[in-house]
């Protein structure tokens, strides 16, 4: 029924949150998305001419690269922008739908696509603003990020492996999975703590996934993090300054400007 | 967009096939009996044959053509399945129709009421058919008030052309086809004209700053893919923003050549035969622009700094 299910009180909301101070963009969670959706409940999220002149396939999740100037400052930063579904409490995805393909679970607001019901018919992936759902022409289906339903409720994996599989990937912690919908949750206590925010928020479909900003930077910090260490006039010290010379094969007073220029360098 | 041949046949054919079946519809609800069985046979056919060709079209562009009778389930949610509804449900008091006014079933005084239900369930699939992209909040360009107004004058007008070109090979033109005709015309170009001034003019809210949520600074420095993926197949399509200003140019020359044709039909009726050609490639040319140039949300993404 792609009519939408009746918010209960106390409503099960599943979902990301994704810290965009902390992504570095390595894409260790659209491939272990990969990995696992093309063989779980998405199965097979097919590539095609992988290797040739025109690959193509089909992606849950995109990490996408914004370079961002802030205000005030003149030189810019990347921030490295990971996108899939998001889980939107008000999906018009899911409610475009000619079939029931498409449905939000009542239980836990999951959206996913029944692919033995869908006729590929397109229309969600116009009405969603996020591009979160690819189609898979091999298969003539929609496909899209699952949540990993088939692993967070999965008995047979070890409880600290009932996550989804691209927040157990990321090597940073940026990924974090949880009930939005519990206000006391580590995810909505972490929204709250950083200022979480909505992609879109105006378009009004009410993401359940949220994205936290990247922090200010700490220039001073950074600065003397960078900047190479005073001598103290120790006998090592100039143990090492002597070797410094000697295999340099350069005059005296190099070393001396090179500390100085450390002072121009910027974190 | 990517403009989908099969989608513009199906909304181009199936809106001039209602548009013709809606207006025969309205000449039995007057006239009473077909005037004569060929003509009535021929006009029927041909409306129902373009109808049914754009409903098969419509088909061919689904991943699963032979699941296309699930989305007659979701009708409560869902533009498009409505409109596959009323699509089937349009066939019943047609065929009906057609049987009473040519006289196959003889009973003359139900052919007002079937004409009249007939040429309303008309109006109600064009209006689905247009409701299904006019209610896609993620198009500017088709979320806009005028969409719905340019799919019905579009099928009434060129449904009008095409009864006044059969009527006239069947030697049985009239003038009152011109005039309703020329008048759906004129209303098309108005409200085509505001549409086109409507969309260029709107501001552009979203933006990639609220996209993204990184502030006005923001700005494209790595797409995630290293080739085109389904979404910018799909959604990137801009080659029509390059030529729009040509292109509307020639849908708007075709509507004043169909005007014309049927302004000199009044001396010389033949001339109608010329209109209905003009008016058909008009439509095609204006439903993939309507494709083409619209914009989507997700371009943000991408690049795109407003939509």
């Amino acid at each position: 029924m792609t009519s939408l299910p009746t918010p209960q009180p106390n409503q099960k909301k599943l979902g990301l949150v994704i810290d965009l101070d902390t992504c570095v963009g390595c894409q260790a969670c659209v491939t272990s998305c990969k990995e696992w959706n093309t063989q779980g409940y998405s199965a097979p999220l097919n590539d095609s001419d992988s290797y040739g002149a025109d690959p193509s396939g089909v992606w849950l999740n995109r990490v996408h690269g914004y370079e961002v100037k802030e205000e005030g400052r003149d030189d810019t930063r990347v921030v490295h922008f990971p996108r899939s579904c998001l889980h939107c409490e008000t999906p018009a995805c899911v409610t475009v739908c000619p079939t029931g393909a498409s449905y939000k679970r009542a239980e836990d607001g999951i959206v996913l696509v029944n692919p033995d019901t869908c006729i590929g018919c397109k229309l969600c992936s116009w009405a969603c603003p996020y591009g979160a759902r690819e189609y898979d022409y091999s298969h003539g289906v929609m496909k899209k990020c699952t949540l990993c339903v088939d692993r967070i409720y999965n008995t047979n994996l070890e409880p600290e492996d009932r996550a989804p599989a691209c927040v157990k990937a990321c090597p940073t912690g940026a990924r974090h999975f949880g009930d939005l919908g519990d206000p006391e949750s580590d995810v909505s206590q972490l929204v709250k703590a950083r200022d979480g925010f909505e992609l879109l928020p105006e378009m009004n479909y009410k993401p359940v996934n949220k994205y936290l900003p990247p922090r200010k930077r700490r220039d001073a910090v950074t600065s003397a993090a960078i900047a190479l260490p005073k001598g103290d006039g120790s006998a090592m010290d100039r143990l090492f300054s002597w070797a410094d010379k000697f295999l340099s094969g350069k005059p005296a007073g190099t070393i001396a400007s090179l500390q100085d220029m450390s002072d121009k360098l910027e974190g | 967009m990517h403009p989908a041949y099969s989608v513009i046949l199906f909304t181009t054919a199936s809106g001039a096939g209602y548009g013709l079946l809606a207006l025969l519809g309205l000449v039995g609800f007057n006239h009473g009996p077909a005037s004569s069985l060929i003509f009535g046979l021929t006009a029927m056919v041909i409306a129902l044959g373009l109808i049914t060709i754009g409903l098969l079209s419509s088909t061919f562009h689904l991943g699963h053509p032979e699941r296309a009778w699930r989305a007659f389930s979701q009708w409560r949610s869902s533009w498009l399945s409505r409109e596959g509804v009323a699509a089937v449900l349009t066939y019943l008091p047609a065929l009906l129709f057609a049987a009473t006014w040519l006289n196959i079933i003889h009973a003359p005084g139900w052919i007002g009421p079937l004409g009249l239900i007939t040429a309303a369930m008309c109006a109600v699939t064009v209006f689905c058919t247009a409701k299904i992209y006019s209610a896609l909040k993620t198009i500017r360009a088709w979320n806009h008030p005028l969409t719905v107004p340019v799919y019905l004058a579009f099928a009434l007008a060129s449904g009008g052309t095409l009864l006044t070109a059969i009527a006239t090979i069947f030697d049985r033109f009239q003038i009152f086809q011109v005039i309703l005709t020329g008048a759906a015309l004129l209303v098309l170009i108005a409200l085509k004209f505001f549409y086109w001034r409507g969309i260029d003019s709107a501001e552009r809210t979203h933006t990639m700053a609220a996209a993204t949520g990184l502030g006005a600074g923001v700005r494209q420095w790595e797409v995630p893919h290293t080739s085109e993926n389904y979404i910018m197949k799909e959604m990137g399509f801009a080659v029509a923003r390059k030529h729009a200003v040509k292109l509307r140019g020639t849908v708007f020359l075709f509507l004043f050549i169909t005007l014309l044709a049927l302004a000199v039909c009044l001396i010389s009726p033949w001339l109608s035969l010329l209109a209905a050609p003009a008016i058909l490639f008009a439509a095609v040319l204006e439903r993939w622009l309507f494709f083409a140039e619209a914009q989507h949300v997700v371009s943000l993404y991408y690049g795109t700094e407003k939509a």
